[in-house]
């Protein structure tokens, strides 16, 4: 990576949903950092906070449901997201950061042509009039590789594929140019050839325009492909993090070993029983004081019970949060350990 | 020939869109799964892997061709033999949030259908659900309580232990998996495998997720546009694909390489799949196929033993 440049600085970053339960802490003191151009993936369990996360990047959650803490800070480029006001807002969003939805079937408008959907935010943003911003519509449907796009560009979304229409939300999202793209399982609803042209588009462009993506995924298969550097989430809270090589090579979190265990690699053995990682995630509405992972962790010790261990570096851009990095623990063995037997 | 405890011969099942049009879900489809197996069957969305599952345990009403279940054929039964095979053939529904019923206990729902095949006294009834909930992993609380107080894995495991209550010998898992998290997939796939070890159940595992089933089946099909283009062992379909379509799906896997240098290159697959609404001739892959010639758009492949037990419908592929 030839140039560090932080695009967008997260500190203690926390969110909450208001339920009639109680308060569901969704995020819990999450910090990180984009770099100008790279792939930052996001990994963990459904309601771990992946996309609780990644919407409050973008201020979409609105209170009083949801709330994020005021002591959070984002940071965009220097600038304070949490301060800005509605118009800064707006000139924010879709603009300098965009994102792609989870489902394409349904984050469409289905009243409205995509061409229609596209140029909506060029108008806006760029202040193009209707027949430039045509223009560019067509010019982006083109770069997402739709085929035939002078006439997809009148089509409604009902008409187009999956494929398609996850095309037609990439290109509405990287119309403004932004530097940072919020990738929310971009692919989790398309089929694995699909997928793999959409994989293929997103690091295209993000060579040709230096973009910097947030990509939301439990695929690890995708990841290991595509990301530069991943975080592993698990309760709201970061676990571990690090470069896609040290978080597949020398991963120091037993849940991330967890996860990498129950990836059914196609070398494996046939009806061997898999990896599964017993129990559920814990509940969010109530308060965690200990290791939120210690009730389903194999190599839980009192400690872990007791309080919430603190991210440890291990070096530039490796860190976990896991007390068996405390120099009293015990020598475990690892994933890796297991793998080689 | 082994024995095929369920056989398919030309089997199709076509949708009515309007008067012209004709949809081929399913065209033309042969295949056999041995007792005891468990057969995979992948491709990509709308290739027809759900519907020839369900036109299999004659759910829907195939429109040509012939299923026989143990040697007998599934069209013709009638009566008594009707409920025989109803009995011997389940499914497990794709999606646990939809296919239990929200106003019945999970007790009820398991016991629908013994109440149906098997004759039980009130107390030998109550004994069977409490001994099908623990074979799924689940305890005799569950039996009580209702489908929204529980979790998607633990609904899926409600949806086998239904599918095993009244003892199949085969049964059809549709996409399974497919609607929960990846920690709990494995605890799904770990239970079916455990099943048809102590069982000797006979599956037809429907999925789009390649892995996975590579990981379950002994055999696997490859769907493409509604018909079968390859019918091998699992080994020979993931390590040693013939047909065209078969090699792209599986160099599109993105898969983690815990001991190379990380990224591999994904190959890709040009073009989307066409409609199966009136189809054109020949075969239905060559619109996308790098290897295709004239013979491929006019004359439809049909799936040919290039090796024993290695089935591949291609022009081109000897």
């Amino acid at each position: 990576m030839e140039n560090k440049e932080k695009i967008l600085e997260v500190e203690n970053l926390g969110v909450s949903f208001h339920t009639y339960a109680g308060e569901v802490k969704a995020v819990r003191g999450v910090s990180f950092h984009v770099n100008r151009g790279e792939t930052l993936a996001f990994v963990g369990e459904s309601g771990c906070g992946k996309t609780a996360t990644a919407k409050a990047i973008m201020r979409l959650w609105n209170p009083p449901f949801v709330e994020i803490k005021s002591d959070s800070s984002m940071k965009y480029n220097g600038e304070e997201i949490m301060d800005m006001d509605n118009k800064q807002l707006q000139s924010l969003r879709g603009n300098k950061i965009s994102m792609i939805f989870q489902d394409p079937m349904t984050s469409l408008n289905p009243t409205m042509t995509v061409g229609k959907q596209i140029m909506e935010g060029l108008i806006l943003h760029q202040g193009m009039d209707k027949k430039q911003a045509r223009e560019a519509a067509l010019e982006m449907l083109k770069m997402v590789k739709i085929p035939a796009p002078e006439k997809n560009i009148d089509s409604y979304p009902h008409q187009l594929s999956g494929g398609m229409r996850q095309r037609v939300m990439i290109a509405m999202a990287l119309a403004n140019k932004p530097s940072i793209l919020i990738a929310d399982e971009p692919t989790t609803a398309l089929d694995v050839t699909i997928q793999a042209q959409i994989l293929d588009l997103l690091q295209g462009l993000k060579d040709e325009m230096d973009t910097a993506i947030i990509l939301v995924t439990h695929d690890l298969g995708v990841i290991a492909n595509f990301a530069d550097r991943v975080q592993v989430m698990y309760a709201g809270q970061v676990v571990e993090r690090g470069t896609t090589e040290e978080i597949f090579k020398e991963a120091k979190h037993p849940y991330t070993w967890a996860l990498l265990s129950s990836v059914p690699a196609l070398a494996t053995e046939n009806k061997q029983e898999l990896y599964a990682l017993k129990g559920t995630p814990p509940d969010l509405l109530l308060p965690l004081e200990r290791c939120p992972f210690a009730a389903r962790c194999e190599y839980c010790m009192g400690i872990c019970r007791e309080k919430n261990p603190a991210e440890v570096s291990l070096g530039e851009t490796h860190s976990v949060a896991c007390w068996l990095q405390h120099p009293d623990a015990p020598e475990v063995q690892s994933f890796y350990d297991r793998r080689k037997k | 020939m082994a024995e095929y405890l369920v056989e398919a011969k030309n089997l199709c099942k076509y949708f009515k869109v309007d008067r012209k049009r004709m949809l081929k879900a399913v065209d033309n489809v042969s295949l056999g799964i041995r007792k005891g197996e468990t057969l995979g069957l992948v491709g990509e969305s709308g290739c027809g892997k759900t519907t020839c599952g369900r036109t299999l345990l004659h759910l829907y009403e195939a429109t040509s061709g012939e299923i026989y279940f143990d040697g007998k054929d599934v069209s013709k039964l009638s009566g008594k033999d009707n409920m025989d095979f109803k009995h011997r053939a389940q499914m497990i529904f794709q999606d646990p949030y939809s296919s239990l019923d929200p106003r019945m206990t999970i007790g009820e729902i398991i016991a629908e259908g013994m109440d149906v095949h098997v004759k039980l006294t009130g107390q030998e009834r109550q004994q069977r659900i409490v001994e099908l909930l623990a074979a799924v992993g689940l305890t005799e609380q569950f039996a009580g309580r209702f489908a929204h107080e529980l979790s998607g894995g633990q609904r899926q495991r409600v949806g086998i232990a239904r599918a095993l209550a009244v003892d199949p010998d085969f049964i059809v898992c549709d996409e399974p998996i497919s609607a929960l998290d990846v920690s709990i997939q494995a605890q799904i796939v770990n239970l079916l495998i455990k099943l048809q070890r102590e069982r000797g159940l006979t599956y037809l595992f429907i999925s789009h997720d390649l892995s996975m089933v590579k990981h379950i089946s002994d055999r696997v099909g490859v769907m493409y546009l509604g018909s079968l283009v390859e019918l091998a062992s699992s080994e020979v379909i993931f390590k040693n694909a013939k047909h065209p379509y078969t090699q792209a799906l599986m160099a599109a896997i993105p898969e983690v390489d815990f001991d190379g240098d990380g990224k591999k290159k994904i190959e890709r697959l040009e073009g989307e799949v066409p409609s199966p609404i009136n189809p054109p001739p020949g075969c239905r892959f060559a619109a996308r196929c790098k290897y295709a010639t004239d013979i491929c758009r006019q004359q439809q492949p049909q799936l040919v033993e290039l090796e024993p037990d290695h089935f591949v419908a291609c022009h081109h592929c000897k």
